[in-house]
């Protein structure tokens, strides 16, 4: 069924190869930017993906690039679509769908402060959403350390002992390594 | 001759286009923050309320008070050491994190569960329904006044508890789903005591019915109070009991059958009316279904089996680059978790929708203007919010 | 668990932009008259707390204790997940009232602060106008393994990690999280400990006022408020 929605959207789309590892019902299809809004709004009005699940975001650092994840539902067929969007990591500009899903521009808020990912046009964007006098980078990039952060932020108490399993046991079974 | 209805004669009028000229300086409208200290709040959130009268004509939430950044935190932790912690980004239902990330992880690493862990993972999911209900219910009555409900049902979610104590260890994070399985057997006895608990749920809840939902002053604050419109149910990504009050009988359990749902008989209770009353209808006869199915499931319970698969060694756990997506009903909609992972021992990427994030930001903001001072607390417990879920 | 990054540095140089409606401004009032307005000043009373005396005769000072040991009332203020296990304590089964101990709405009337779990820094400082609003005798107990060390969230850029760096605690229970029978043995203690006169964590904070102050300031970056919330 995913199979027959994604060939009549390919040649038009210009859509990447449909990812169909994971899961019965679910998959995942790359996806050019300029096309993202048409292939949305055709999801939506005519496949009848009409639950938009999550807007995420994925830092894949090594690559320099970031990827969005739309993930849209199809309640009728029980299909859940996954549409991977790679945005450049330095010069990170995301469109804005709120106008297709207001509830979307909840998730731009936050990737906005998460990510640092900016999206034009979307109502309240720029206000603060969870952080609150945050000076730092956006702490979801990861190269963001939160364990450095933490530790130059906050002292810890004496007499905390933290303990890594893997040495733990590696100090039981191979005391002699 | 005394009216119900307020006078708003001396009200302001709204432009052309239907939406107020909100401008503090004239005087006539006044900045209220409800929370986050506040008993009508449902957690630690707090809504910006811009009121003229005792009208809120402007709402805003304001989140992040509970902000721990696990989506972080997990990226640093392999993928057992995420197990412990995932249960935390919910109190009232702990256990819907721990499948979701168990199942995902699964998904993702090819692990085959065994049908006495699925039995299990089903039961403790039921529990846990019953358990988050209790509370929204008590919640409910508590926002409007009636007290008493609150206490009895406490009790009732209590009882409850013990059974958690006795088949997990704990009263309120388990951390009993963990990838690959569960952590135990079914004790001796125990469905005899669970029967008993349900039972005592039951005479509980018939007295609920009496002084609550059949109570005069309840009935009339909440009919026809905070109407969602099912149009708006796409487009604002409501899901769970808040759908279901509108008719449209949204349920991951029925629309796409997860771990034992599909050989389970039970049906999804639908109202049309789509206010707090019907909301809060829902969920008391969901707690009828959660009660049968949690007997049926006792019934049905295989007499024995293994409850782990195997697992490759913990502490060198790789997982193959892949992403995927893991939804279940809790009790406020659908949970799910997203998880990318890149072929090393830790997750590239965990997120975790709750369903909270879209009902208490973009529908509550847009649920408020209109509405009466007082009927703001009774509205959020309505829509059940939650708030770690929105900023985990 | 992955290493720490070596290299990571916090960035300290980058201040945060004082917000435009906290900053100092002339109003014209409705009749005519122009005012300077100073927004993060408390026209009310600007004086830091002072330390409360105990009165001269131990016997009348025991006796002022017992009163105050045999009334906790707590704020309802849930800041963590803590305060899940709070609502089983007003019901018959765990029944708090019978020690004296009851909910209020509103920090006038509490005299006993519950950090229920971790504090993000954006709750951080709410607890902390909470705790300045409180009436004294006042009393904090920091509830869960999160206060007392960072507990779960150790590694976490968000919470803090001792509770008593911002706020003088006067007792610990520690758990994650702690059972009802937990906390009723913590409010014993706290019990115990203001009977014998040891519970002087408002006296302490007014003591170290300023070291107060300045670890709260050290995380609180957008500082919006007066220096002490009477």
């Amino acid at each position: 069924m995913m199979q027959a929605i994604y060939d009549r959207l390919k040649d038009r789309f210009q859509l990447g190869a449909l990812d169909v590892r994971s899961r019965k019902g679910l998959a995942f299809v790359d996806l050019r930017r300029e096309f993202l809004r048409p292939v949305l709004t055709e999801l939506r009005d005519v496949e009848g993906f009409t639950h938009l699940i999550l807007l995420t975001a994925v830092d894949w650092i090594e690559d320099e690039r970031f990827q969005l994840t739309y993930l849209l539902n199809n309640r009728q067929k029980n299909l859940d679509l996954g549409l991977r969007l790679r945005l450049d990591r330095n010069l990170a500009i995301g469109e804005t769908i709120h106008d297709l899903w207001p509830t979307a521009a909840t998730y731009q808020r936050e990737l906005r402060e998460m990510f640092g990912i900016a999206f034009p046009g979307s109502p309240r964007v720029d206000e603060e959403f969870i952080l609150e006098g945050w000076t730092d980078m956006p702490p979801y990039r990861r190269d963001f350390d939160t364990l450095a952060y933490s530790q130059q932020t906050h002292a810890d108490r004496e007499g905390r002992e933290t303990s890594d399993p893997r040495e733990f046991m590696k100090q039981i079974l191979y005391p002699k390594d | 001759m005394f009216s119900f209805q307020p006078d708003r004669s001396q009200y302001p009028a709204p432009g052309p286009d239907g939406k107020l000229e909100i401008d503090l300086e004239t005087g006539q409208y006044l900045k209220l923050w409800q929370g986050p200290n506040h008993p009508g709040m449902t957690g630690n959130m707090s809504v910006e309320l811009t009121v003229c009268g005792d009208e809120v004509v402007e709402g805003k939430t304001h989140v992040g008070y509970l902000h721990r950044g696990f989506e972080k935190l997990m990226e640093r932790r392999s993928f057992i050491q995420c197990f412990p912690i995932v249960c935390r980004i919910c109190v009232p239902e702990p256990d819907f994190n721990e499948y979701c990330y168990a199942a995902a992880v699964e998904n993702l690493a090819g692990i085959e569960v065994p049908e006495y862990a699925n039995w299990m993972r089903t039961l403790i999911l039921e529990m846990g329904r019953f358990n988050s209900y209790m509370m929204a219910i008590g919640g409910m009555s508590g926002a409007l006044g009636l007290g008493v409900v609150g206490q009895w049902l406490t009790y009732v979610r209590d009882i409850m508890l013990d059974r958690f104590e006795e088949l997990t260890g704990a009263r309120i994070y388990h951390m009993f789903i963990l990838p690959g399985g569960v952590r135990g057997h079914l004790p001796e006895g125990f469905k005899d005591r669970m029967e008993e608990v349900l039972k005592t749920a039951e005479r509980y809840l018939a007295d609920v019915d009496k002084v609550m939902f059949s109570n005069a002053v309840y009935k009339r604050r909440t009919k026809g109070v905070g109407y969602i419109d099912p149009k708006l149910f796409e487009p604002y990504g409501v899901t769970g009991p808040n759908a279901r009050a509108g008719g449209v009988a949204k349920d991951v359990r029925k629309d796409a059958p997860y771990l034992v749902y599909d050989q389970l008989d039970f049906e999804v209770p639908t109202e049309t009316a789509s206010d707090i009353w019907a909301r809060t209808n829902v969920r008391r006869r969901d707690i009828d279904v959660s009660i049968d199915l949690i007997r049926q499931i006792l019934k049905k319970f295989p007499k024995g089996g293994e409850v782990m698969a195997e697992i490759p060694n913990v502490l060198h756990w790789k997982i193959p680059r892949g992403e995927t997506y893991i939804k279940g009903e809790s009790s406020r909609g659908e949970y799910g978790y997203y998880l990318v992972t890149d072929g090393s021992g830790y997750p590239r990427r965990v997120n975790v929708r709750g369903p909270s994030y879209t009902h208490a930001m973009a529908l509550l903001e847009l649920l408020i203007p209109g509405t009466n001072i007082s009927d703001v607390a009774a509205l959020m417990v309505s829509l059940h919010t939650y708030p770690p879920e929105i900023e985990r | 668990m992955k290493h720490m990054d070596p290299n990571f540095r916090k960035d300290t140089k980058t201040e945060f932009p004082q917000r435009e409606e906290l900053k100092p401004r002339k109003v014209t009032t409705p009749d005519g008259q122009v005012i300077d307005i100073e927004p993060l000043q408390d026209y009310f009373c600007q004086e830091p707390p002072k330390v409360h005396q105990k009165s001269y005769f131990k016997i009348v000072e025991d006796f002022y204790n017992w009163c105050r040991a045999e009334s906790l009332w707590i704020l309802a203020f849930g800041t963590g997940c803590g305060a899940i296990e709070m609502r089983p304590l007003m019901t018959p089964r765990f029944d708090a009232y019978r020690y004296g101990i009851q909910w209020r709405a509103t920090p006038r009337q509490a005299n006993l602060l519950m950090i229920s779990g971790y504090l993000s820094v954006k709750t951080l400082k709410r607890a902390i106008r909470t705790y300045e609003q409180m009436q004294g005798p006042k009393y904090v107990v920091g509830l869960g393994s999160c206060t007392i060390n960072g507990g779960m969230y150790w590694d976490s850029y968000n919470t803090i990690k001792k509770l008593e760096e911002y706020l003088p605690v006067d007792l610990y229970i520690a758990g994650c999280m702690p059972r009802p029978e937990a906390l009723l043995a913590g409010f014993m203690e706290l019990k115990k400990k203001i009977k014998a006169g040891n519970a002087e964590g408002a006296n302490k904070y007014a003591e170290k006022f300023d070291w107060y102050k300045a670890n709260q300031k050290a995380v609180i970056k957008d500082w919006d408020m007066p220096d002490y919330n009477w």
